[in-house]
């Protein structure tokens, strides 16, 4: 496909998130007094309230926590069917990104699917897609 | 029960334009004809009317999609002043600018306030198929929205089949269960002389149909269409002289959880369980006193989850409660969505299932009319958002 899926724009609040894959990593903004992961980004620690938050390489590891098959032609870059998930990550139970599940048969993925995440790059945005893990 | 700034307001009127997949006409033609309507029903004129109130207002979105400002239906319909207008964009639920006008009544700053929901979603999707065109995507997505679209979750229907998904894994819901929430909608539509879709499908028509995005089949999405609902909110002091007076019982509201899509930790743990339960505190009536619910059904799997949390049935349960129609046709105990909802009857955004609820307490039903109905439950809202109303027949 070579048309442009909608992008995000890069602004202070999130430009780590999309913008780490330029060196190989995903970045999850994290509290640096307790320790809690923050997704999406917010400017205080839900957790413990503190300001110090920063954002820090994950694994890149995690389980489809759902997903979702789309048949329906909606956007011109994007071939259907393809395959919408919620990954929860490694790192914390309730750390939970959207993406796109690929290089994987849509009728093969599954809730609880070991996945780890690659980068489809546009330009300078980075956009975490997920795959199965290798066996 | 003490007194409740609900019992301070009456729904005194209510009113809809022409509905159909596409009508031809602005939405704020569509807007007046509900509205003139909406006035019309509450005996007032338009020199009564103090306030007025649109959801969601004029914001960017999708064409169709809004309706038009407040200040332009009022314009139209020479009204003022005003002493109260505005419009929605955030709230609990689509039905957030008619709790508004509520609390608009009930405080004292308006007397009858009119309320309404425009729409022509069906002529914004023009002759080339569905398109998830939307105005974030130029120069790049911000808020909410980015962490969705980019990755082809473009689409509500998207949003919502991922906790289906889940759904379906934690709890083991059958299309065969899910499909007859739509089967029930097109019957009843079929009662309903001015429902979008009004010719019977079966639950193989549903299970034949193709998928959207797993689970949900084509019959499981409500459907877009040019419509615009209106209500007339007045003091309950009034009520003694209107003809059309009902009685609003109890409000729930809730903004639960994330302001995200995709942060939700269970299946089922959407803002309609915290609304729920702000209703039902604010009432001494239980689900054991409601003659008709009309609950929201953007998506089928909503409604199943507004059953959950209403206490219809247990967490889990909602599947095997709608299971073969028993206890949600017509003539059940409690009938759900018996103006064909959104599924068969068009998107209106909840508005359209409150004016149903109206009508039956009134007993203007006809073929699909309630015997004796006098408690109608509506809800509207999903995500992270969630509003419920109890209306009752004026007493
Ligand atoms: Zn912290």
């Amino acid at each position: 496909m070579t048309a442009t899926p909608p992008l995000p724009r890069l602004t202070p609040e999130s430009d780590f998130y999309w913008t780490g894959g330029a060196a190989g990593e995903l970045r999850i903004l994290r509290c640096r007094d307790c320790r809690h992961y923050a997704h999406p980004p917010t400017p205080l620690c839900r957790s413990c309230g503190s300001d110090d938050l920063a954002p820090e390489a994950v694994s890149g590891r995690g389980t489809v926590w759902t997903f979702t098959i789309s048949y329906q032609q909606l956007l011109p870059s994007l071939a259907t069917p393809y395959v919408v998930g919620i990954v929860e990550l490694d790192e914390q139970s309730d750390l939970h990104v959207t993406t796109r599940l690929v290089d994987v048969d849509p009728d093969d993925v599954a809730v609880g699917m070991p996945v780890e995440v690659r980068f489809e790059r546009h330009d300078e945005v980075y956009l975490p897609l997920f795959a199965p893990v290798a066996q | 029960m003490t007194a409740k700034y609900e019992d301070r307001v009456v729904i005194s009127g209510v009113g809809r334009s022409d509905i159909g997949r596409r009508l031809g006409r602005s939405e704020l033609d569509l807007a007046v004809q509900a509205s003139r309507d909406a006035i019309r029903d509450s005996g007032l004129s338009p020199a009564d009317i103090d306030g007025i109130i649109a959801w969601p207002g004029e914001t960017p979105a999708p064409s169709g999609f809004t309706g038009p400002a407040a200040l332009r239906v009022s314009d139209a319909l020479a009204l003022g002043p005003l002493t109260y207008h505005g419009a929605w964009t955030e709230g609990a639920s689509q039905l957030a600018g008619l709790m508004a006008a509520c609390h608009a009544v009930a405080s004292g700053a308006a007397r009858h306030v009119l309320v309404f929901r425009s729409t022509c979603e069906a002529s914004g999707q023009g002759g080339g198929g569905r398109s998830s065109a939307h105005p974030v995507d130029t120069g790049g997505i911000t808020g909410h929205l980015q962490w969705l679209r980019p990755f082809g979750a473009v689409s509500a229907a998207h949003w919502m089949a991922l906790m289906g998904t889940r759904y379906v894994h934690d709890y083991g819901l059958r299309p065969e269960q899910l499909g007859w929430v739509a089967v029930n909608a097109r019957a009843h539509a079929g009662l309903t002389p001015y429902a979008v879709y009004r010719d019977p499908i079966t639950i193989d028509d549903y299970l034949a149909s193709r998928i959207i995005t797993s689970p949900f089949r084509l019959y499981d999405c409500d459907v877009p269409a040019d419509a615009a609902i209106a209500f007339v909110i007045s003091a309950a002091e009034t009520a003694p002289d209107l003809p059309n007076p009902v009685g609003v019982e109890a409000i729930g509201a809730a903004f639960d959880g994330r302001p995200y899509w995709d942060q939700f930790r269970h299946s089922t743990d959407m803002a309609a369980h915290a609304a729920a339960r702000h209703l039902w505190s604010r009432t001494d009536l239980t689900l054991d006193d409601v003659d008709v619910a009309n609950l929201y059904d953007g998506f089928s799997f909503i409604t199943l989850c507004w059953l959950e949390a209403l206490g219809f049935c247990g967490p889990g349960e909602a599947g095997s409660y709608v299971e073969g129609r028993h206890n949600i046709r017509l003539g059940a105990k409690i009938p759900l969505n018996t103006g064909g909802g959104q599924l068969s009857g068009g998107r209106v955004h909840a508005h359209s299932l409150l004016y149903e609820s109206c009508l039956q307490v009134r007993g203007e039903c006809a073929e699909r009319q309630v015997p004796g109905a006098e408690v109608a439950l509506t809800s509207a809202g999903a995500g992270p958002l969630g509003g419920t109303l109890l209306v009752t027949k004026a007493r």
